[in-house]
């Protein structure tokens, strides 16, 4: 065994000192802080104001935290706020935006995810064209798709149905879907794919056994991309359907902009929070997984 | 000979990028054909179109006499092993060994013994339960060939399976590759850029270059009698000495020096002169006492010395050019020493110096 020695050391040693108040750290944290509060500060006087009264509003104290604290207005949000001629506030709204959401979301992320994989897998012939056309396709503005659709959707006998608008939210999420699967299938090591079919595993084979399993992050991505933007919508809602199927954006936009008595800013605030929720909820549950998957996409492994 | 694998004028394009041209290759039952080139040879793409992974532009691959060309990977009765072991991370070791031979359809108690014989064979049966993850780098690269020996096929690929492991396992894992080979007796196609590994496991080398087979032979012949500069230069380590010199009747003249050839096999008896290159492995010069016997002696100077242990590199100036010798490692000497060496024709080789072929 080798003699344990100990050297009188003078000079540096060990892990260089840091002082906390350094003019790097003043300026970083003050960015960060000063960033926060730009964004938080609007939330926090959604929230304040929703849990007003209209007396207590009418003062104009917008900072100032609720006297009385109230949930009437989310209540009336939720429940009995008037959009147009009907007056049921966001729910129906919320139940239509769940059962267009839920099977556009299924929907496109299982054909993308195929569509990327064979792809990125399976050299079949036209696949270069094919996938062109897919990157083509992310770059046309929508606008210029939204009358030729009404057209497409109204032969088909859909125009105004939900199927209608969850067809059109599957096509329209294809290209940049395909796209992350198709880059996300390629940065798997492509040994596994060899190893698989020289194990006679054909092409669903290695989709369900291989693929799937280690393509977590990839369809966590994916999810959330899919559900923060289809709930989010409004262009395709307020084009594609009619008003009694309409999501709950247009349904928030409706409630928010009716001309019919005063304003109540405490039963918009309200209903603006819970139109967000889904999406905030999303990102609150996943966050750590979405940028797991960000990252596991981007870089090998 | 009763072939397993002929490979016949086969061609394989990337586009316009031509890999594979022309390739013929029969491999015979039972025999260890070891694929040797240096990077980007076409190695790989070889083994992989045997493996029917990739589709051949031309030409035709037989394996068993069952002509394979348009078969899917599995119906060729070939297992594979990659070089990045390529485990199923998500599955265990035993759902890894089982995934083929599910796919196949195979009956659970088959499939069973298959995998008690695999694991016992290469010694992985504590390992059954875990996911690769969990394993060295030795053990996934067993459970690798385990996969492909779960299969029971004739042949079996190989594609650098040890390049990934470090010198000592390389060596471990080498012996147990050979010992496997001779207790199954399948063919083995083995790809690697490692000469050590392709000297000690082939019955014959495949030497590769641009997607050419240079040399096919045991590896005797192809050490003793490299067929050209380029396999010559390729084999060997420390590699072959070069003197580019001139032949005229049986005498080699290189920088005012002439060594009599007296002794060398010609490959062919009609050059006899002209331009030509002579090629001396390090190990075939003799230094001390033996000396005396060899046909051709010179004194020279040593510049450089590399000790490796078992054996001192000598690096020295001999007709103009730099020459190096293998000593034995326990030789005393130091640079600026003048040393006597003496050559063997007999073990040298002769090259034309613009084909490049054996003389
Ligand atoms: N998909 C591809 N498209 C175009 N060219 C390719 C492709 N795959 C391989 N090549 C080219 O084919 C040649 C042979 O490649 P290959 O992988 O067979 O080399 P190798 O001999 O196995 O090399 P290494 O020892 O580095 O593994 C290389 O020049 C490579 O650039
Ligand atoms: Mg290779």
């Amino acid at each position: 065994m080798a003699d344990v020695t100990r050297y009188a050391l003078t000079g540096p040693q060990g892990p260089k000192p840091r002082r906390t108040f350094s003019r790097r750290n003043i300026f970083l944290y003050g960015t960060l802080i000063m960033v926060a509060l730009y964004y938080a500060l609007p939330l926090y006087v959604m929230v304040v104001t929703s849990m007003k009264g209209m007396p207590e509003i009418r003062l104009g104290n917008v900072f100032s935290p609720p006297v009385e604290v109230t949930f009437a207005p989310w209540v009336k949000a939720w429940s009995e706020a008037c959009t147009g001629l009907t007056c049921d506030g966001l729910s129906t709204g919320f139940w239509n935006s769940v059962r267009i959401t839920i099977p556009s979301v299924i929907a496109s992320i299982a054909i993308a995810s195929v569509n990327g994989y064979a792809l990125a897998n399976w050299k079949f012939k036209g696949a270069d064209v094919f996938f062109t056309i897919l990157i083509f396709g992310a770059f046309i503005p929508y606008q210029v798709m939204l009358y030729p659709i009404v057209i497409m959707l109204r032969e088909m006998g859909l125009y105004g149905s939900l199927t209608g608008l969850v067809i059109v939210h599957t096509i329209f999420g294809m290209p940049i879907l395909t796209l992350l699967f198709r880059n996300y299938f390629t940065s798997l090591p492509e040994e596994l794919f060899k190893a698989a079919r020289v194990d006679g595993a054909g092409f669903w084979g290695i989709y369900f056994r291989i693929m799937l399993p280690m393509s977590v992050p990839i369809f966590t991505v994916a999810v959330i991309l899919q559900v923060t933007g289809i709930w989010n919508d409004f262009l395709f809602g307020v084009v594609y359907t009619r008003p009694d199927s309409y999501p709950m954006t247009v349904a928030l936009n409706n409630i928010v902009n009716s001309t019919q008595g005063v304003k109540e800013y405490n039963v918009n605030m309200a209903a603006t929070i819970i139109t967000g929720l889904v999406p905030l909820t999303i990102y609150f549950v996943s966050g750590k997984l979405f940028v797991r998957g960000i990252a596991a996409g981007a870089v090998k492994g | 000979m009763n072939n397993s694998v002929e490979i016949k004028n086969l061609d394989l394009e990337f586009g316009t990028v031509k890999v594979l041209q022309n390739l013929n290759l029969d491999i015979g039952a039972g025999e260890f054909l070891v694929l040797l080139g240096s990077s980007g040879c076409g190695k790989s793409t070889l083994l992989n179109c045997i493996a029917g992974l990739l589709d051949v532009s031309a030409g035709q691959i037989h394996i068993k006499g069952t002509n394979v060309t348009w078969a899917e990977p599995s119906e060729r009765g070939i297992g594979m092993v990659f070089q990045s072991y390529a485990l199923y991370p998500q599955m265990t070791v035993e759902g890894n060994l089982s995934f083929g031979l599910k796919n196949a359809g195979l009956a659970k108690t088959e499939i069973a013994a298959r995998i008690k014989r695999a694991a016992e064979i290469l010694q992985i049966e504590p390992l059954l339960k875990r996911k690769p993850a969990a394993l060295s780098g030795g053990q996934r690269q067993r459970v690798a060939i385990g996969r492909a020996l779960v299969r029971d096929v004739d042949v079996f690929l190989f594609d650098e399976p040890l390049s990934n492991l470090d010198a000592k396992l390389r060596a471990d894992l080498r012996v147990e590759i050979k010992r496997l080979h001779q207790n199954l007796k399948n063919t083995m196609i083995y790809v690697t850029h490692d000469q050590i590994e392709a000297m000690t496991l082939a019955d014959r080398i495949a030497i590769m270059r641009d997607g050419k087979i240079m040399q096919l032979g045991s590896p005797d012949e192809i050490y003793g009698r490299p067929i050209n500069k380029y396999v010559a230069g390729f084999i060997g380590s420390p590699s072959m000495n070069f003197l580019e010199g001139e032949l005229s009747d049986g005498l080699f003249e290189v920088g005012g020096v002439s060594i009599p050839m007296a002794g060398y096999e010609f490959a062919s008896t009609a050059t006899t002169s002209g331009g030509a290159t002579l090629g001396i492995r390090p190990e075939h010069v003799v230094t001390g006492e033996l000396v005396v016997n060899a046909p051709f002696q010179t004194d020279v100077t040593i510049d450089l010395i590399e000790p490796t242990g078992s054996d001192t590199l000598v690096d020295c100036e001999f007709a103009g050019g730099r020459f190096r010798v293998r000593m034995d490692g326990q030789a005393k000497v130091s640079v600026g020493d003048t040393i006597r060496l003496g050559i063997d024709p007999a073990r040298a080789s002769l090259f034309d110096r613009d084909t490049e072929l054996r003389l």
